[in-house]
């Protein structure tokens, strides 16, 4: 069950992401930006389509988001004006998408690469649950999912050090 | 009716003096990403980012290693930003030497200082002045194009060199000298440094730590990428690991997963090496006590004093150095130990360890009535450690404070840039945005060829050139 889960998933985000990496001019031409998120600005076509997830914001303020099979989590939170960085523009270089996924859908994600869980490592406030959201590809059985964005993206604790809620 | 008659009429009728103004010291990334969520965060700012090279973007152009251009990726984010209306780039502007900080508070609501830290910090020993001895900050600026840099002296013609220090530059400039060199043609690394590469006969570099491999500085994303780099060995040292393995497990995430990529690559260590190949070879618990040199100062070698680690606790761990020694032979060794902030201007509180005396952002002691309110972020008020992500979040939350503070003022009375512009023009030439842009396009025509992304400018002089046509 998981493997072909796994197989299914990577092919599908096998079209968006490696494949511009791959092609280095594209870091530093302006326009190619605009091609980055593109197909999140599209809406769904079917009702077959339609993934509804739910962002929680670190205030708790929740953005109902109708998305599609295919959807990358980071440009769809930019649609609906979810504050979620993106800095590297999900080329796997940063930590700002850094978000943590309820338990229930965790299992239904494919497994982070290496790369991801290495980035992971430098995320602050990581959990057991937390992931990039440039990585998650939208699939029917995330339907319901809820993604909450960390309590803050500072680092500027001592390690141990519990910051009191705002 | 000439320009600058329209300007006057549009400074005497506008409503620009209801609007804040902010003025940020300082192109980088910190600088930028503060502006940013001003900009977000209030309906109506104007922000005027002053900066030192007529180019902008700090060290995502000039400390960013060229094989990681996906880092880079946050300049267009900046260049969206910076072509916004209300937003102003003016390169080529020293604080300190071309306009005061007492200046800049006269004219803006706020000025937020993100220059930085730009000077490295010294060992303090014997003969770190020798030939071949290298700040790693000057190296990195050296293969990155940095005009302070380009004249480096790096002499590639030995066999061994030394990184003293265990952090990701120390890392980087390990890659550098270790990568396949056609791994880096295609980046936009200087065509001076990639013909200095290319020439380079290094063949065993050593990275060496103070401390132990559970106090290593750099992360694990950039180990990994050493430990593969293609034709090249990683060398461990048995002896360095006693005890590590067994406290793998009861250590925190990020440490457990960086500790026991290590150890897998300790334990494939005895596979044998061939010929071709480049070596890596980290140590641990070594302290350099003095360069030695030959009888024309030029660096033969390195004195290492043997450490210990004392306390039971690793977080408390002490390293003391004992009376043993070992002689690492060298040609070339960098000392990669970390940098500290310069003091620009008299009028700023200066931490002994080089940064300004802050809390959470605001610069303590410096208010005074009429006068804009003085703020740092980045390395400049946190000191210079954390990855680009650390900076963007300190870069936030002082933007936040900043926001605070002047949605309590009830009017803005400071007409910014416009008011010192003419003396500002006696000074020096004032690259906008515009000027950047060229330098820009000169840049990637001139990479494309070469067949890289970009071949920088290094020379100030000629980016003006550019910039002013």
């Amino acid at each position: 069950m998981f493997r072909t889960l796994n197989f299914f998933y990577k092919t599908r985000s096998m079209k968006t992401v490696p494949t511009l990496m791959r092609d280095q001019k594209k870091f530093f031409s302006l326009t190619s930006r605009l091609r980055h998120g593109e197909y999140e600005w599209q809406d769904p076509k079917s009702e077959d389509e339609v993934v509804n997830i739910v962002y929680i914001d670190k205030d708790g303020k929740k953005t109902n988001v109708r998305g599609k099979v295919g959807d990358n989590v980071l440009y769809l939170a930019h649609r609906y004006g979810v504050e979620m960085e993106g800095a590297c523009e999900a080329s796997l270089a940063c930590t700002t998408c850094h978000v943590y996924v309820k338990q229930d859908y965790l299992d239904k994600l494919t497994d982070p690469e290496e790369k991801e869980d290495d980035l992971l490592d430098m995320a602050p406030f990581l959990k057991e649950n937390s992931r990039l959201g440039c990585q998650i590809i939208l699939t029917k059985d995330m339907e319901g999912m809820e993604l909450i964005l960390p309590k803050a993206t500072r680092n500027f604790y001592v390690d141990g050090h519990k910051p009191a809620p705002h | 009716m000439n320009l600058k008659h329209l300007k006057m009429t549009f400074r005497l009728f506008s409503t620009y003096k209801n609007i804040p103004r902010v003025c940020v010291v300082g192109a980088g990334p910190a600088g930028f990403y503060a502006a940013m969520h001003l900009t977000k965060k209030l309906e109506n700012v104007h922000i005027d980012i002053i900066e030192k090279l007529p180019v902008p973007f700090g060290l995502v152009r000039y400390g960013v290693a060229p094989d990681h251009p996906e880092v880079k990726n946050v300049i267009n984010q900046f260049t969206k930003f910076a072509q916004q209306k209300n937003v102003n780039f003016y390169g080529n502007i020293t604080l300190g030497k071309d306009i005061s900080l007492l200046q800049l508070r006269e004219h803006y609501d706020a000025v937020l200082l993100t220059y930085g830290a730009d000077e490295d910090k010294t060992l303090g020993i014997e003969n770190e002045d020798a030939y071949n001895v290298l700040a790693a900050r000057n190296f990195v600026g050296w293969y990155n194009g940095h005009p302070r840099d380009k004249d480096l002296k790096v002499d590639l013609s030995g066999h061994t060199a030394a990184i003293l220090g265990q952090g990701n530059v120390a890392l980087d400039v390990a890659r550098i000298l270790l990568s396949p060199l056609d791994i880096l043609k295609k980046t936009d690394i200087t065509d001076y440094a990639l013909q200095a590469l290319a020439n380079s006969k290094i063949k065993e570099l050593y990275l060496v730590g103070r401390r132990g491999p559970l106090n290593v500085a750099f992360t694990i994303k950039e180990l990994r990428e050493q430990i593969k780099l293609e034709n090249c060995a990683t060398i461990w040292r048995k002896n360095d690991f006693i005890g590590v393995a067994e406290s793998v497990n009861s250590m925190p995430r990020p440490r457990k997963r960086l500790t026991e990529l290590m150890l897998k690559s300790l334990n494939e260590n005895t596979n044998t090496v061939n010929d071709n190949q480049k070596l890596f070879k980290p140590i641990f618990y070594r302290s350099p006590k003095k360069f030695l040199v030959n009888s024309e100062k030029h660096l033969t070698g390195i004195e290492l004093a043997c450490n210990v680690l004392t306390g039971d606790k690793i977080e408390d761990q002490k390293c003391v150095s004992t009376k043993d020694s070992e002689i690492l032979n060298c040609s070339l060794a960098f000392r990669s130990i970390g940098y500290k902030s310069v003091k620009v201007d008299n009028d700023l509180p200066f931490s002994s360890n080089g940064v300004v005396i802050n809390e959470n952002g605001r610069v303590i002691n410096t208010d005074v009535s009429d006068l804009a309110k003085l703020y740092v972020a980045g390395w400049l008020g946190t000191g210079p450690v954390g990855v680009i992500l650390h900076t963007m979040s300190n870069a936030f939350q002082v933007a936040k404070l900043i926001c605070e503070d002047l949605k309590k003022q009830e009017n803005y009375k400071k007409g910014g840039f416009l008011e010192f512009k003419n003396i500002i023009n006696e000074k020096t030439s004032v690259i906008d945005w515009s000027g950047w842009e060229k330098i820009d396009k000169y840049e990637t025509e001139e990479g494309k060829k070469l067949g890289k992304p970009r071949e920088k400018i290094t020379c100030i002089e000629k980016m003006i050139q550019i910039a002013l046509t």
